[in-house]
């Protein structure tokens, strides 16, 4: 079994099965109209072979969590305040920058958004895949060349003979997709973290894309990380979740505890304002108001001022990410936890909020 | 607002609390013009069978120039002949990828691009016999929403402007009629009526959403072109401007064309769904009919392409090969057979690529262009995957 986040002790490796150990990761944004927390205390585990989706709305830290790890937080801004991510045995924010390289791209690697604007457009797919095995392999350019011609094939791309000589702009973003694919794969990763892959493609190419990602996750065993708003495709592709809301982690489990059961009212929220068939000619579900301004995140758990059930001690401290049964399955709320000392019990469940937030704040 | 009746307080999707006033009657913000009609009570909710807007053969081709004279090389075909009506008080949605033509579709529909040819009739009204005049004045009747609202509003202007230009442009030229309409908007869309004098920066981007909704709202309208109104929205937002259209139409009972490419989300609101591919309508069908029982290849794939929550591993998938083609050179004859699994299944029979395919009536309410229709569904069964196996 392996380590879980209550008996973290910082500074010791995780054992050997667990091949990304984040720790109570904080990374912060110094701007001029103050601090942005866009991850403040996020921990989870990937082990090798494992698929993990991290799923949460638009500026709840899911990509940042991402850049942290791949250690491609510009500062400034972006600095690294505290905690730490074990990668392999290894603690990647104690590494050099050079040694850094040796580990991004080879060892770990990132799949973007926006396949134009993630290529080089002047250098042929072909070129820009070599490019990365010379840099991390001791092979010759037509080694190189060959593997890319390879890639090109693994990845579902037809005739790659001639496509390794073609420029970004002569793909279509599907093609352009695989290409990322072929890219980040090919120096034998152990970890692939994909960051919104699909979001930018229509849905008969995004299915294609994600059936190539979960084919060649099992054909090369590589971890996957996959990043996305999207809970639909969470649930085909991911063997365990991690929910975000507002730089914290809410909500961790297996793919089908979380989607099935979910435990944290945001997460329950979150899934019931999906509109589905189901839902036809009644009212969606909605989780009242907007993500909190990053300047001022309500203290306590951020999520009470939105939160149905929010009662005594939500809007004063902040829940731990306690266990649910088994160490994996986690919440933060004080549904699931024994309030802190001193603190009343909870009144009858499901507790009645007053309206909190006034159109003053919403707005300015 | 009597449709949040069954909605318990706390659970209510205004942004603002409090700012929409409690009871129905009293609600009605929006006074009438003097070019709509005043039977808008009359209205039920869903379709009547009375048609509203009727578009016949729409074409709207947009020309490539090339080489050094800028000569006309050729044309984007964006719609390609497309025909289909929306009953009053119905929500037809308007399903597609991108590229093909839907946006380009809801437009030249309003003649905010005019089309290369074809008809589009609102109430009876063909479009084209309008003087400019007159067109201008009818555009009250017909309103849009777009897609990004933050591109939408202009950044300098107040609430009061932006709402207020269209009223201004129809004549409205009293400007304390013009703000008491303006905050009626506003209350209509759940913020509240002191915003007039905010500008779009200030708000988040379901409440700017809002503020389109309102700016469409203010002169009255009878039909509503919805484009992408909620694909930039977060989930949770989302789920308020859906809940908040409804609502809109049945207290003014509006008329939409809901234009997306989320299929969950137009399974939810349309009453009637049409598909486009490549500028033509491919499938038209009543929401369940055309979900439960597709008839269009097309429609099959891009169906069982959505990834969904619930059933994800159960669902079983066709995933069509390649990509949209360029709409410059479309394919011949069926624009989707380079890419189309049935005819493959089928041997490759040459009409696919030789006739172009009709809209062909193949159940009740139910029209499809494929000249293959009546196989669609049994070889649905013998070709999809489960979801996963691949190759």
């Amino acid at each position: 079994m392996s380590q879980s986040i209550d008996e973290i002790s910082l500074g010791v490796p995780p054992s050997s099965d667990v091949l990304l150990d984040v720790r109570d990761l904080r990374t912060h944004f110094k701007v001029m109209d103050g601090t942005v927390p866009a991850v403040d205390g996020v921990s989870f585990q990937v082990r090798r072979g494992e698929t993990l989706g991290v799923v949460g709305e638009s500026g709840c830290g899911k990509s940042v969590t991402a850049l942290t790890i791949m250690r491609l937080i510009e500062t400034p801004p972006g600095e690294i305040v505290g905690g730490e991510i074990w990668f392999d045995g290894r603690d990647v924010l104690r590494l050099s920058n050079e040694e850094m390289l040796d580990v991004r791209g080879a060892e770990m690697a990132m799949i973007f958004q926006e396949p134009m604007t993630s290529l080089n457009p002047v250098l042929t797919v072909g070129d820009q895949i070599a490019e990365a095995v010379v840099a991390h392999r001791k092979v010759s350019h037509a080694a190189a060349r060959e593997r890319a011609i390879e890639m090109l094939r693994l990845v579902g791309i037809p005739e790659a003979q001639r496509r390794v000589r073609q420029y970004p702009h002569e793909l279509s973003g599907g093609m352009r997709q695989r290409v990322m694919i072929a890219l980040a794969l090919s120096c034998d990763p152990k970890l692939l973290i994909a960051d919104e892959p699909t979001t930018a493609l229509d849905v008969t190419i995004q299915a294609q894309i994600l059936e190539l990602i979960r084919h060649v996750q099992q054909e090369t065993g590589t971890a996957l990380l996959l990043i996305t708003h999207d809970l639909g495709v969470v649930a085909e592709t991911v063997q365990r979740l991690v929910v975000m809301y507002a730089g914290k982690v809410v909500e961790t489990g297996t793919v089908e505890e979380v989607l099935r059961d979910p435990q944290h009212p945001y997460t329950e929220g979150l899934l019931a304002s999906i509109p589905s068939k189901t839902m036809r000619g009644s009212r969606l579900n909605v989780i009242k108001g907007s993500v909190p301004n990053p300047f001022r995140m309500p203290v306590g758990c951020r999520f009470h001022p939105r939160c149905p059930y929010a009662f005594a001690p939500c809007p004063d401290h902040e829940p731990p990410l306690d266990a649910q049964g088994h160490p994996e399955r986690r919440v933060a709320c004080w549904l699931h936890t024994a309030p802190p000392f001193g603190i009343e019990q909870r009144p009858s469940y499901p507790a009645v909020l007053p309206a909190r937030a006034t159109a003053g704040e919403v707005a300015s | 607002m009597s449709g949040l009746g069954g909605v318990p307080p706390e659970m209510r999707d205004v942004e603002v609390p409090g700012s929409v006033p409690p009871g129905g009657n009293g609600t009605k913000p929006v006074a009438e013009t003097a070019s709509s009609s005043s039977a808008r009570d009359e209205v039920p909710p869903a379709g009547t069978g009375e048609v509203l807007v009727e578009v016949q053969d729409l074409v709207k081709y947009f020309p490539v120039l090339g080489g050094l004279l800028r000569r006309h090389v050729g044309d984007v075909k964006a719609v390609d002949g497309v025909s289909f009506s929306v009953k009053k008080g119905e929500v037809f949605g308007l399903v597609g990828e991108s590229g093909c033509g839907k946006t380009t579709l809801g437009r030249s529909l309003l003649y905010l691009q005019r089309p290369t040819s074809g008809h589009v009739r609102l109430a009876g009204q063909d479009l084209n016999t309008l003087k400019p005049e007159q067109l201008r004045r009818t555009r009250a009747r017909m309103q849009i929403i777009f897609q990004d609202p933050y591109g939408s509003l202009n950044p300098r202007m107040p609430v009061s402007d932006i709402i207020g230009e269209g009223l201004l442009a129809q004549g409205m030229k009293n400007s304390q009629e013009r703000t008491k309409r303006v905050g009626d908007s506003l209350d209509a869309v759940g913020l509240r009526r002191d915003y007039t004098r905010r500008y779009p920066h200030e708000f988040s981007g379901g409440q700017r959403q809002r503020i389109g909704i309102a700016r469409a709202l203010a002169l009255n309208p009878d039909f509503v072109v919805c484009d992408e109104p909620v694909s930039a929205l977060d989930v949770s937002i989302q789920s308020q401007i859906l809940n908040l259209l409804l609502d809109l139409r049945q207290q003014f009972g509006l008329t939409y064309l809901f234009i997306a490419h989320n299929l969950s989300v137009v399974q939810y609101i349309s009453d009637r769904v049409g598909v486009m591919y490549l500028g033509r309508m491919v499938e038209v069908a009543d929401v369940d009919e055309l979900y439960e029982h597709p008839r269009h290849p097309y429609t099959v794939a891009l169906l069982s392409a959505v990834p969904e929550v619930e059933r994800a591993k159960a669902k079983k998938r066709i995933v069509l090969k390649g990509d949209v083609p360029s709409p410059v050179n479309p394919p011949s004859g069926c624009h989707f057979h380079p890419r189309c699994w049935l005819r493959e299944r089928l041997g490759n029979p040459e009409i696919c690529s030789t006739v172009d395919p009709r809209l062909q009536i193949v159940g009740q309410g139910h029209a499809a262009a494929c000249h293959f229709a009546d196989r669609t569904q049994q070889e649905t069964e013998r070709v999809a995957t489960p979801v996963g196996e691949v190759a």
